[in-house]
């Protein structure tokens, strides 16, 4: 459903739905209480990073398992200002007792708000084009570049953990009262932070949508479905890996940047292995390949672990293991590939290809 | 054909465990509830959160801790309530991950109206949970000797700051087994802002620093730390160490042919429970700093132990934070007794000056800190895994969390 077509029906009643989506989350905030918004807000920012996930993964084939990285480095960019503009020109509260007495210089420009929202976008992305430049440059793919990401996962929360100093180590950074000078705990702001990040997934979802259908987008699937043989016609495949990998971390990094403004805290343990992997378990299950899946299995995945650890405290983690476990086995497309079943099932025969199919192991 | 029986499948099982997570909202077993939208006291039943990890990796300490607080609650509830009202424990489960902790203590506060929380082990998901308590003015009772410098209006703390745990046991150390100390501990907040303290104190009293270390939570290689230790050659190893890496660590010391009459090892995260995990043929004879042991000879203790075993089990033991957790709630009761009201910041009133015969002794709630007054014992692992209390204050000591009574350790004031 996302490749190019003609403005078919189908694809007027896809456009009607997509208003409908858009219309809805604007209109979460009179629905939901404030701590439902909440969730929602923060699920949402997870969508976020699933898109950006999708776009390497499901498109061009290319499995980060370091994205918690990218997330988490965007996420500190903007903590580190909210900490400041919390101290109100005091020192940070953990470098107090770590025995700093005065703030280190890379903390100084991270008042500004706009440079802190800068650094979130550009310190993942450029940490991504440095890392691509080294691995799609020399070749390395698959699963020795997965493991490079998982490296540079253990590599960044060790140097967090240890420098607590600088960092705040395993507590992290956390205790923020106000953003611009409004109380970040007032229902307003909670109101317009939450419209602001319904506006970036939609404004993300749009791009990725224009990305993957552009001639960029091609050139993408057809280095996920043979990279030699795009050598051969010419194009260099990994200039377009780099641009790609670096797109997803600076939206991870704006992922971050808006989780920490609705959960209020960030810590190692948000970017680590763990929280690495399970970003891409959301995009599997949504079904890889197709963004409104990605953004789809996130909020999902999310909404069933709040759901499921506050009903089942003790047994929580054996319903959402079965969920995962459920979904790898019998949807190997994952719940959009469940959808286009259906959809395929009533008119269209079965072997008709499906672009947006991924058929092969990407790793 | 094979293939639309898979996806059928899998359509079913995703209907399923949805319908399973609707259904569960609406059952409500007598003791336990989830959801619901009552008000904290409203009707006969008073609601309070109980928030702990019972997943994950911190699940092993915090589990018991859980279960002393709802064993409180139950005792409480079988007595007549609160106000002559019913407890209930809304519980939830902080998945050993600090934005979790937040995320739960909010929808405890705002979605479920708990009275209180009792919750959290780490420091870590304490200082996640502290910005959401401060902002919905909502009530938490942490229940873990903890690193000090900290006081929120908005947190009881029934567990030790340093100066009723670190601080005596230092002193303790320089007096009777040497001036020559090793620090040595797990990579994160705790050891870290604790050994500072001990550094400083070590310059302010004669001490002397032979070493510090650092290894990341779950190390659990100690040989080259052992070998450094050895040509240390120190009084004392301070051991901050938390968890799993203690296992390892007490196993390579013995291992390595080093005894307790060649130096002796204090550790302040090591109490009845761990002992059971990490052997007591390795730990004999090392010692521990704590407010509170299960040998500890009170009349409350009494009953306390044995009300514990006889409800969870023979083989389980009683520990610092499982009787900190225990008393904390205790401590809540009598605050809205004395207040008639669950109202936080009546409670919060009530509690100042606050008496109780806990099992560890006599504490009383400092109204200053919110901390409160505890006597700190020393004591020495038996070979039946118990501790032999070797020192005690003798007296409650009021807690000091910024340490401001101690002059050396003027410079690690924080700037809050």
């Amino acid at each position: 459903m996302l490749t190019l077509k003609k403005l078919t029906p189908a694809r007027i009643w896809l456009l009607i739905g997509y208003a409908a989506a858009a219309a809805a989350l604007f209109s979460a905030p009179m629905f939901l209480s404030d701590f439902r918004l909440n969730l929602l807000a923060k699920f949402l920012a997870f969508a976020i990073v699933a898109l950006g996930l999708d776009l390497i993964w499901g498109f061009t084939g290319i499995l980060s398992l370091g994205h918690g990285i990218f997330f988490g480095l965007g996420a500190y960019a903007m903590a580190m200002y909210l900490k400041l503009e919390a101290g109100g020109g005091k020192l940070p509260d953990f470098m107090g007792w770590s025995g700093l007495n005065q703030l280190p210089w890379f903390w100084k420009p991270f008042e500004n708000f706009g440079f802190a929202v800068l650094m979130g976008i550009l310190i993942p992305a450029v940490l991504a084009l440095f890392l691509g430049f080294f691995t799609f440059r020399n070749r390395i793919r698959g699963v020795y570049f997965t493991i490079l990401t998982q490296a540079l996962v253990i590599i960044t929360t060790t140097l967090l953990v240890g420098q607590q100093a600088y960092t705040g180590g395993t507590n992290g950074v956390t205790g923020y009262s106000k953003i611009l000078g409004q109380s970040i705990a007032s229902s307003d702001t909670k109101r317009m932070l939450y419209w602001i990040t319904a506006a970036v997934l939609i404004a993300v979802f749009i791009l990725c949508r224009y990305i993957v259908k552009s001639r960029f987008g091609k050139v993408l699937r057809a280095i996920r479905d043979g990279e030699n043989r795009v050598r051969f016609i010419g194009y260099n495949p990994a200039v377009y890996q780099m641009v790609i990998f670096t797109i997803s971390a600076a939206l991870a990094g704006i992922a971050g940047m808006l989780f920490v403004l609705h959960v209020g805290i960030i810590s190692p343990s948000m970017m680590g292995i763990v929280p690495s992997i399970e970003m891409v378990l959301w995009v599997a299950i949504g079904g890889r390949g197709t963004l409104i899946g990605a953004a789809l299995g996130a909020v999902l995945m999310n909404w069933a672990k709040s759901e499921f650890s506050t009903t089942y405290p003790e047994g929580w983690t054996y319903f959402l293991g079965a969920v995962f476990i459920v979904v790898v086995v019998f949807l190997p497309n994952g719940l959009m590939g469940l959808a286009s079943k259906f959809k395929l099932g009533k008119g269209k025969r079965r072997s008709e290809p499906e672009h947006d199919r991924v058929e092969y192991p990407a790793v | 054909m094979k293939k639309k029986w898979f996806y059928q499948m899998g359509l079913t099982a995703v209907v399923l465990s949805m319908v399973l997570a609707a259904c569960g909202n609406n059952e409500e077993p007598a003791s336990t509830t989830s959801g619901g939208n009552s008000g904290a006291a409203s009707g006969d039943t008073i609601k309070v959160g109980v928030l702990h990890s019972l997943s994950g990796t911190m699940a092993i300490s915090e589990v018991s801790v859980r279960d002393a607080e709802i064993m409180a609650i139950e005792e409480i509830n079988a007595a007549g309530g609160v106000l002559g009202k019913k407890l209930v424990a809304v519980e939830e489960d902080g998945a050993s991950d600090w934005p979790t902790f937040a995320e739960k203590a909010r929808k405890l506060i705002s979605e479920d109206k708990v009275a209180t929380v009792f919750g959290g082990w780490t420091s870590s998901s304490r200082k996640a949970m502290k910005p959401v308590f401060e902002e919905l003015n909502g009530l938490l009772w942490y229940p873990v000797q903890y690193e000090g410098l900290e006081s929120s209006p908005n947190i009881f703390y029934t567990g030790a700051t340093t100066n009723q745990q670190i601080v005596p046991a230092v002193d303790w150390l320089l007096e009777n087994r040497g001036k020559k100390f090793y620090l040595l501990g797990s990579d994160y907040v705790f050891p870290r802002t604790a050994n500072l303290i001990i550094k400083e104190q070590l310059k302010a009293k004669g001490g002397e620093l032979a070493g510090e270390e650092y290894t990341p939570l779950g190390h659990t290689d100690y040989s080259t730390i052992i070998s450094k230790i050895k040509a240390a050659k120190p009084d004392v190893v301070f051991n901050t160490l938390n968890g799993d890496s203690n296992v390892a660590f007490f196993k390579q010391l013995k291992d390595a042919g080093i005894t307790v009459q060649d130096m002796t090892t204090l550790s302040v995260s090591v109490a009845e429970e761990e002992i059971r995990g990490i052997g007591v043929d390795v730990l004999q004879g090392h010692l521990a700093a704590w407010n509170y042991y299960q040998t500890t000879d009170t009349p409350a203790n009494k009953s306390f132990v044995a009300n514990y075993k006889k409800k969870y089990g023979e083989n389980r033991v009683t520990a610092d934070p499982i009787e900190a957790g225990y008393t904390a709630v205790y401590l809540w009761k009598a605050a809205v007794e004395k207040a008639g009201s669950t109202d936080v910041d009546k409670v919060k009133e009530a509690a100042k000056g606050l008496e109780w015969d806990a099992p560890e002794g006599k504490v009383k709630i400092d109204g200053e800190t919110q901390h409160i007054y505890k006597t700190v014992r020393i004591g020495e692992v038996q070979a039946d895994g118990q501790f032999k209390e070797l020192w005690n204050s003798g007296e409650a000591v009021k807690p000091d969390p910024y340490l401001k009574g101690y002059d050396w350790a003027a410079s690690i004031k924080p700037t809050e």
